[in-house]
């Protein structure tokens, strides 16, 4: 059974036109071939999932959109602007935020502080008004706190607010991680294996914020997925990619039938 | 180590510490009101090795590099700002040597950080050796290589204070006692910085993670100017108040050599650390000096420090208050 059916408030989200498109991405590092000429597209508001076996270069790919990598060919265009490299933070300030496979949290921070870092390109005012909390700093600060309160609540993390992330159980830093690429306002919201290591409760958790954080704010999601079974109830359409290339692409269930798709999962006989 | 074991060691050193500043006065050879001068004067000059060593935790802290040009640094603002003092008057001094410090951190990070990014942090605390050689090189090469005194307009005349208390009262040095005023605002003036700006907030943030935080937006060479500049207001503050007691001249770098030790005994990434860490040891060896100097033949105060470093550096490597490394097998 699809979550998407059975929850009414979904009907409402509306698949608009391609947001992020990836043409032709090649990518090597020395003579190790993590994509080649891999292309999809990503629709504004959907969920797209990339899948695929261990190594396939599902991480790479989404280093490659969020700009850590460079690509040694292949363009990606992003909202129209058409691009080969590209800097991390820049990607940032385009709208772009991310969620990372091993954590990468503040951890000498509290969640308060990580989710205020998260805004950090939100912040105008000027850094000695900001030092003082006088005039426009100080009801810019009230209303970027006010902002990251709504996140804290939505993802269920008011008893933490003040701790140091480094001190929380795994589930929650994955949430605080969700929560500081929330807090920037994204347009595209890139998570790396956003529920590895989790128990059921805690993955069902995790696809409910997902999925309201695609419904409620209409951020478009790009997912790495090992559970296919979270994939398949999450997603409105797959990439699976195998040694670097793409080997199928579609709805949930066109991909499951796809036979190259089974034969990269399960192996094939020889 | 566990947690417990490591509480107790912070506790017994510090009793150890109170102890030892105390005994003096426990076993009698020390008459008060001179033990309180030798309390004072030590804590004093802490407060300078402290400030040498914020210089080196901000830097270390923003990109994990033990900065050896710290000490060159220090010289190069007060050698700047004494030669510029000639033409100009002290306020307009101070800002044009602000905007040399601030243009050192630019070059720094454009020909050195930038080009060995991702290198290993022993490449780049070699590559700030070269940084320290070049500096003190080219400041003697601009500035000259002479002895200047810097005068600020700082009392020389010691004051001295509780007369009616003590026979005598104490004599405590009141150039010391500015100097230490001003480190305290400066600490007081980057503790704002850090906790209550966006700016401050970034830098924490690429202080714990690099990665997480330019995904986030936080572009790290920008980062790492405003952490170098910052690293250069404080040299300069160190410059100004070494310089007008000690003179601008050559030795003045070697100053940073004691800020090791002091970083060392508070953990290379805690801001307090490095305060307290400095007054530790400036007291530390004060008063052994005074009180121990008879006995052991003088001349502690050269070497205190760098034992007490080795102490620690056997018992306990992160410090006082050091983050503790816990690597997973």
């Amino acid at each position: 059974m699809n979550l998407r059916d059975a929850e009414p408030a979904t009907v409402a989200r509306r698949v608009g036109d391609v947001i992020l498109a990836v043409e032709g991405v090649s990518l090597a590092f020395g003579g190790v071939k993590a994509l080649t000429d891999v292309s999809f597209d990503v629709r504004e508001h959907e969920v797209r999932a990339i899948i695929g076996p261990n190594g396939a270069g599902k991480s790479s790919m989404l280093n490659v959109i969020n700009g850590v990598y460079r690509p040694q060919a292949g363009q990606i265009t992003y909202r129209g602007t058409k691009r080969s490299a590209m800097e991390p933070h820049i990607a940032a300030r385009a709208g772009i935020a991310r969620t990372f496979q091993s954590l990468a949290l503040f951890k000498g921070m509290s969640v308060l502080d990580n989710m205020l870092a998260g805004r950090t390109l939100l912040m105008k005012s000027n850094i000695f008004l900001q030092a003082l909390r006088i005039g426009p700093a100080l009801a810019e600060e009230t209303e970027h706190r006010k902002r990251v309160e709504d996140i804290i609540d939505f993802l269920e993390i008011q008893h933490v607010r003040k701790t140091p992330v480094g001190r929380l159980p795994y589930g929650l830093q994955k949430r605080v991680d969700l929560g500081r690429a929330l807090a920037a306002e994204p347009k595209v919201l890139l998570l790396d294996e956003p529920m590895a290591g989790m128990n059921v409760e805690e993955k069902q958790d995790m696809c409910r914020f997902i999925l309201d954080v695609n419904d409620e704010f209409g951020t478009t999601i790009v997912l790495i997925e090992h559970d296919m079974g979270v994939v398949m109830d999450l997603s409105d359409r797959v990439v699976v990619l195998d040694y670097g290339r793409k080997i199928a692409d579609g709805t949930p269930d066109e991909v499951r039938a796809n036979q190259a798709v089974i034969d990269a999962y399960l192996g094939v006989k020889h | 180590m566990n947690a417990a074991t490591s509480r107790n060691l912070t506790i017994a050193f510090f009793v150890l510490l109170t102890f030892g500043a105390l005994a003096p006065m426990a076993f009698g050879s020390a008459r008060f009101p001179q033990w309180l001068e030798v309390v004072i004067g030590g804590l004093m000059s802490g407060v300078l090795y402290a400030l040498v060593a914020i210089g080196l935790v901000l830097i270390f802290k923003a990109s994990g590099v033990f900065n050896f040009a710290q000490g060159a640094m220090v010289l190069f603002a007060a050698l700047t700002l004494v030669r510029v003092m000639e033409k100009l008057p002290f306020a307009l001094a101070l800002v044009v040597t602000l905007a040399a410090m601030v243009a050192l951190a630019w070059l720094v990070e454009r020909l050195v950080l930038r080009p060995l990014v991702n290198q290993e942090p022993i490449v780049l605390f070699m590559a700030t050796l070269g940084v320290a050689y070049f500096i003190d090189g080219f400041g003697q090469l601009v500035w000259g290589s002479d002895i200047y005194t810097l005068d600020i307009g700082m009392p020389k005349e010691p004051k001295i204070l509780l007369e009616g208390t003590f026979e005598g009262g104490i004599l405590v040095s009141t150039e010391d006692v500015i100097a230490a005023v001003m480190a305290g605002l400066l600490v007081a003036v980057l503790a704002l910085f850090f906790q209550k700006t966006g700016t401050g907030r970034a830098l924490r943030a690429v202080a714990d993670d690099h990665q997480a935080a330019q995904s986030i937006g936080i572009p790290l060479n920008r980062i790492w100017v405003i952490v170098w500049s910052v690293a250069g207001l404080v040299a300069l503050v160190s410059g100004v108040i070494w310089g007008s007691k000690l003179g601008v001249q050559f030795s003045l770098q070697l100053i940073a050599l004691k800020a090791l030790p002091v970083v060392i005994l508070g953990g290379f990434t805690s801001m307090p650390g490095a305060i307290i860490g400095g007054l530790i040891i400036g007291l530390g060896e004060k008063v052994s000096e005074v009180y121990l100097g008879p006995y052991l033949g003088g001349g502690i105060e050269n070497w205190f420090a760098y034992v007490l470093a080795l102490i620690f550096l056997l018992f306990r490597p992160e410090g006082l208050f050091g983050e503790r490394h816990i690597d997973r097998v």
